[in-house]
């Protein structure tokens, strides 16, 4: 534990991945991924549909484990966990599925109080304090008697996140918190993330596609694409960024390197057999 | 033909792999058990949940079954004169056999069902690596209590459904007030057949039957593939393989009690 300290101190990332190899189902989703979260910033992963970003949010939880390399988090290598270990380490990661994931036989205020409930001996008065200022933030204290079915599919991933926060962990990954959201709720949650950052002394995680809104928060990018890191730096520098990648990416633009297709036979062949 | 006999190969591997794999989960099911202990009320949910789904087939059930035996017995025992036993063959039929084989095959098909299809859709829709994610246990919180939860409602509405098949609603209906056999004569048959022993062998089968059912529920629904077509195909399997699991058992349970009573 001491030792540990020694080596991680407060400087080094809060998350390394080395060399991580990954496949699913025999396809290589990543290749050699080196990459740093570091403590206390926004840092914004993005990529093209497909790409791994939920993958790389498994792999750093624990949940998958990469098949050549390592993901440690504050020095500890995740896959090599006992599961009570991995647990512990767990209740300092929230996690905002892209799906949302609540659990739906629990209404929006029980599915906040879920992890308190689990985890702490702490009185129900507090517990429904906590709760309903975590609610409060993502602007559904007044929905907490819904259900999840009751929700709509913005709303859910807001309960989702104040469901993420309600620990205070020290790291919170974010899938796609943005998608089906309006736009005055989108600027809400971009706040909330920065502040919570800022204001809890938090590191986040934030994997979206809306680029401009993402590098509008972030501290630091990564770009995946092809199984592998194309490039990364500050926000100001990938706007500099000469990757072709990059370019086609923040720009949308439908040709470049990012192929808008899933790898495979051609068009234009599947059109032929398919006449045959 | 050398490819129907290995196709008939890979079935046999196949089924004794799941096999293999139910075993270990149902290890780590009972591995999670004494956690259990610290959140009673997690089983105490359950155990209300899936048994007020079956109690109401159940019930029913139990009266048309005790009607139907006591119109057949009566048949067969008043050609020898014996109507005064109808008692006593409706009691001892519905107790070593028909009350925890039927209520089992009943509680498969209503909460074993729901039970494997609940955890197939919470797999489904990320419910259960939520869990995870946030440090807790699904084989726990979920998994554990339903198991448990099988094994203490199943005997429950067996002991149900006996009543009901043999008392006034069901077996006693029929015999004592539409077909006129004696009412003493009919409880007394009942009291001087069966016995304490009886009695214990039809919890014993209820907890195995019921262990079975939440068992094959829980696994499917666990291992289920998380598509909706996945789920539909967990919930088919626990009806037929729960069921078919409680005949072949009931066959088991009945020759060892038997022989060793
Ligand atoms: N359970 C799974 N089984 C098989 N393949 C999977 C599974 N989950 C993901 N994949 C594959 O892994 C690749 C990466 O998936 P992932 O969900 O990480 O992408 P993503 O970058 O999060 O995409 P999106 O932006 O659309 O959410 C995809 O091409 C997908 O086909
Ligand atoms: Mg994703």
């Amino acid at each position: 534990m001491t030792q540990r300290a020694d080596i991680h101190d407060s400087h080094s990332p809060l998350v390394e991945v080395r060399d991580l190899n990954f496949s699913i189902a025999g396809r290589p989703i990543y290749r050699g991924v080196n990459l740093d979260i570091e403590r206390g910033k926004v840092t914004a992963i993005m990529g093209p549909s497909g790409s791994g970003k939920t993958t790389l949010l498994r792999l750093i939880g624990g949940q998958w484990r990469a098949s050549q390399g390592q993901v440690l988090f504050d020095g500890e290598d995740v896959a090599r966990q006992s599961q009570r270990r991995l647990f512990d380490i767990r209740k300092r990661m929230g996690m905002l599925f892209q799906s949302g994931a609540l659990l739906s036989d629990l209404s929006v205020f029980d599915n906040v109080a879920f992890p308190l409930r689990e985890h702490t001996d702490l009185p129900g008065e507090l517990v429904r304090d906590i709760v309903l200022m975590k609610l409060q933030a993502v602007g559904l204290r007044n929905a907490r008697d819904l259900y999840p079915a009751e929700l709509s599919g913005g709303m859910a991933r807001r309960v989702a996140l104040a469901r993420s926060i309600a620990l205070d962990p020290d790291m919170v990954m974010y899938d796609e918190p943005f998608s089906g959201q309006d736009p005055i709720s989108m600027g809400v949650l971009l706040r909330l993330i920065r502040q919570l950052n800022d204001a809890l002394g938090l590191t986040s995680i934030v994997v979206s596609h809306d680029v401009n809104e993402t590098l509008g928060i972030a501290d630091y990018v990564y770009v995946i694409a092809d199984s592998e890191i194309v490039d990364h730096g500050t926000p100001d520098e990938l706007r500099q960024s000469d990757s072709e990648w990059v370019d086609q990416f923040l720009h949308a633009r439908a040709d470049g390197p990012v192929p808008f297709h899933y790898p495979g036979q051609s068009y234009r062949d599947d059109l032929l057999t398919s006449a045959r | 033909m050398k490819s129907g006999l290995a196709q008939l190969g890979y079935t046999a591997l196949d089924w004794l792999a799941e096999l293999g794999r139910s075993v270990l989960f149902l290890l780590r099911i009972i591995a999670a058990l004494p956690m259990l202990g610290r959140k009673p009320r997690l089983l105490v949910e359950q155990v209300y949940s899936v048994g007020v789904l079956s109690l109401v087939i159940v019930v029913v059930s139990g009266l048309f079954v005790g009607m139907v035996l006591a119109l057949s017995g009566y048949r067969a025992l008043v050609q020898f004169g014996a109507s005064n036993a109808l008692g006593t063959s409706v009691a001892l039929v519905v107790i070593r056999e028909l009350g925890p084989v039927v209520t089992g095959l009943l509680f498969a098909g209503r909460a074993g069902s729901a039970v494997a299809a609940e955890i197939g859709l919470m797999k489904a829709t990320d419910q259960l690596s939520g869990m995870e994610m946030m440090a807790v246990d699904p084989l726990r919180r979920v998994v554990a209590p339903r198991f448990v939860a099988g094994i203490i409602a199943l005997p429950l509405l067996t002991a149900i459904f006996s009543v009901m098949a043999i008392g006034a609603g069901g077996g006693y209906f029929v015999g004592v007030t539409l077909l006129g056999v004696d009412a003493s004569a009919y409880w007394h048959g009942i009291q001087s057949s069966v016995g304490i022993g009886d009695i214990i062998d039809m919890f014993i089968k209820a907890g195995t039957f019921g262990a079975i059912v939440t068992w094959v529920a829980v696994f499917e629904g666990y291992y289920a593939a998380p598509t909706s077509e996945g789920v539909s195909r967990a919930t088919t399997n626990t009806v037929v393989i729960a069921s078919l699991a409680i005949l072949g058992a009931n066959l088991i349970l009945t020759a060892m009690l038997f022989s060793g009573g």
